[in-house]
């Protein structure tokens, strides 16, 4: 992959400067350039936008929005699967291709896994503010209360929250430990004692000891390991709250392998979406080159595959079961109200795709560009496929209702964007997005091998 | 324990390639000297070998936080389910384990990766606010470009024109004395 660094020299960066140097420098010493302020700018009226449609949530209650009954569940749920599958994609790259030795993960794998934890911060938000009485959230926490009630283990609602937890906790844990030789070489980079000391304590005191990288590899190789299942774990759990439940289009066995499959898709989708403009903007083509879109590209194909197969299977089971239910489930979802909903999920995530056959298409950045903002929405629709479509429409007619979102809805969904994009900028400014010691280590590995 | 340098920390020696400083530990172990270590960028494939280093204390750790993370995880959904708090859900039995499983694998991740990287941290004597490497300005191309060995001053054959001899024998780039 870093074979490519001989041929695409970059304006402002002398030939000889070091990988470490010319990642660095971004950080401390290129400043902040015009359209950082511009994207940040926006993103932060965005969080604004979040923090009025929150603080008024929490003033008149989840009336505000489009739920009612039957549809209990509106965007809320929808924006939390949405985001918690986007992460799976920075655990995918940091921890399976680290096991599978695949050394391309090392010019994306940093931004991935704090998009992950970025992500999963938008995700977690919303389950919270689901709640009528949001400040009630902790009873979720087994402690030992003074009231001597103790969670009820047997609901998916619980799985959810240990699968949510552990998740958030090991993807900090994971990106702070790969981060650790980083700090510690930006403190030793840095000029201006105030950056020296912030970088230095978070640094704790690394210099790069022989024992300390040994055991330090070992260290990221177990999390590599334990984080792995936790990629296949984390949304078969959350596939678990709709499958465990009776409603027609929910209670159904291939939900939690589809569900891996959807993050994954939708998670690579988010990766290509950053990754294209983050690399264009910074003259970082070098690093993030042709042949890492193209292998995301490929993993997001045969993710998307997998979704296909999915859907198929769905309406296949529908029929084949007998269930009139769950046909008719199928029915409504294909005819029903929100047939041209249904129709736009088909188009982007199993139609468009197809295009990613085409090496032309995964080797142009614009259309893969395109492309993955067209898979984002695409996973956004399967999830207001799943929540929406099958609670307004289930068993008797007489508790059949429709869901219409409110300006509060998308305004809330359009505030976690904002804030996952106001993350990312602060991400890019205040630490390297690339990590220099892994690029270190392989160009050595690479000119060994040469 | 040689007095004359109880203000001496060690000896520092910089090179400019991991093949270098390999070498460079390689004598000095060979040369009978134990208390030295060795300082780089990026982990340098060998270099632990060279200089007799052999860490498996971790994944012990890890594999009993494992082990413990899914005992709790059981013990403690069994005790609130079965015996603090006992609910009668669909009258299906106290101890569903199979309903359990999930936080239990959830449980065993996270005290496993707690174990693994506060065990790593502990194991490593960090966080260290100050080392007395951190006093030596060309210290700080340790984490980018600079590949060190230090032989420690508290080395039972501490020789300060001996290590000299053998750090600049492989080229060293400098050779620094560094104080407590």
């Amino acid at each position: 992959m870093s074979s490519h660094s001989a041929e695409l020299p970059t304006s402002e960066n002398p030939g000889d400067a070091t990988v470490g140097d010319r990642i660095s420098s971004i950080v401390l010493s290129r400043g902040t350039p015009l359209w950082w302020f511009a994207g940040f700018g926006l993103s932060f009226l965005l969080v604004m936008l979040l923090l009025a449609s929150v603080g008024y949530l929490f003033a008149r209650g989840i009336g505000i929005w489009g739920n009612n009954i039957p549809v209990g569940w509106g965007f809320a749920i929808v924006n939390f699967v949405w985001w918690v599958g986007i992460g799976h994609a920075g655990t995918l790259i940091s921890a399976v291709l680290l096991l599978c030795r695949q050394h391309w993960r090392t010019s994306i794998n940093r931004f991935a896994e704090a998009m992950t934890l970025f992500a999963v911060a938008c995700a977690g938000l919303f389950p919270l503010i689901h709640l009528g009485r949001p400040h009630y959230f902790y009873f979720m926490i087994p402690y030992p209360a003074t009231t001597g009630m103790w969670p009820q283990f047997r609901s998916p609602l619980m799985w959810d929250f240990f699968a949510i937890g552990t998740y958030a906790l090991v993807s900090l844990l994971f990106w702070y430990v790969g981060l650790i030789p980083d700090l510690a070489s930006m403190r030793d980079r840095s000029r201006k004692r105030f950056v020296q000391v912030v970088y230095g304590f978070f640094a704790m005191g690394w210099r790069g000891s022989a024992r300390h990288w040994r055991r330090y590899e070992q260290a990221y190789l177990l999390l590599g390991g334990l984080a792995t299942p936790l990629v296949v774990s984390v949304h078969s759990v959350v596939s678990l709250d709709f499958a465990v439940g009776i409603i027609p289009g929910w209670h159904t066995t291939v939900f939690p392998p589809y569900f891996v499959a959807g993050a994954v898709f939708s998670g690579f989708a988010m990766v290509l979406t950053l990754a294209i403009p983050l690399r264009s903007l910074f003259r970082l083509r070098d690093y993030v080159t042709d042949d890492h879109l193209d292998n995301m590209a490929k993993v997001m194909l045969t993710a998307g595959l997998i979704v296909a197969y999915g859907y198929v299977m769905e309406i296949f089971m529908a029929w084949y079961s007998g269930d009139e239910f769950e046909w008719a489930m199928i029915l409504n979802r294909m005819f029903g109200e929100y047939r041209a909903w249904y129709a736009a999920l088909w188009i982007c995530n199993i139609f468009v795709p197809q295009l990613l056959w085409f090496r032309a298409v995964r080797r142009s950045p614009a259309v893969l560009f395109v492309l993955a903002l067209v898979i984002n929405v695409g996973m956004w629709l399967e999830r207001f496929i799943i929540v929406i479509v099958s609670l307004h429409h289930d068993f008797l007619p007489s508790s059949w209702g429709s869901f219409t979102p409110t300006f509060w809805d998308w305004a809330t969904f359009a505030g976690t964007i904002g804030l996952f994009l106001a993350l990312l900028f602060l991400f890019v400014r205040l630490l390297p997005m690339i990590s220099i010691f892994e690029m270190q280590e392989q160009l050595d590995r690479e000119a060994n091998h040469a | 324990m040689s007095a004359p340098h109880t203000d001496l920390f060690g000896v520092l020696a910089r090179y400019d390639s991991p093949a270098s400083l390999i070498a460079a530990a390689r004598s000095m172990r060979e040369a009978g000297y134990r208390r030295f270590e060795c300082y780089s960028p990026f982990p340098v494939h060998g270099l632990p070998e060279a200089i007799g280093f052999r860490s498996s204390r971790l994944p012990t750790l890890v594999l009993l936080g494992g082990i413990v993370g899914c005992v709790v995880g059981y013990g403690f959904q069994y005790w609130v389910s079965a015996i603090a708090y006992p609910l009668n859900i669909g009258g299906r039995p106290l101890n569903s384990w199979p309903s359990f499983v999930p936080v239990m694998f959830e449980m065993t991740v996270l005290v496993a990766a707690l174990a693994a990287v506060l065990g790593m941290l502990a194991l490593n004597g960090l966080p260290r606010p100050h080392h007395p490497l951190f006093g030596v300005e060309s210290f700080a191309r340790a984490t980018r470009d600079g590949f060190f060995l230090c032989v420690l001053a508290d080395d039972p054959q501490f020789d300060k024109d001996a290590v000299r001899e053998i750090l600049v024998a492989h080229e060293a780039g400098e050779v620094i004395d560094v104080p407590q």
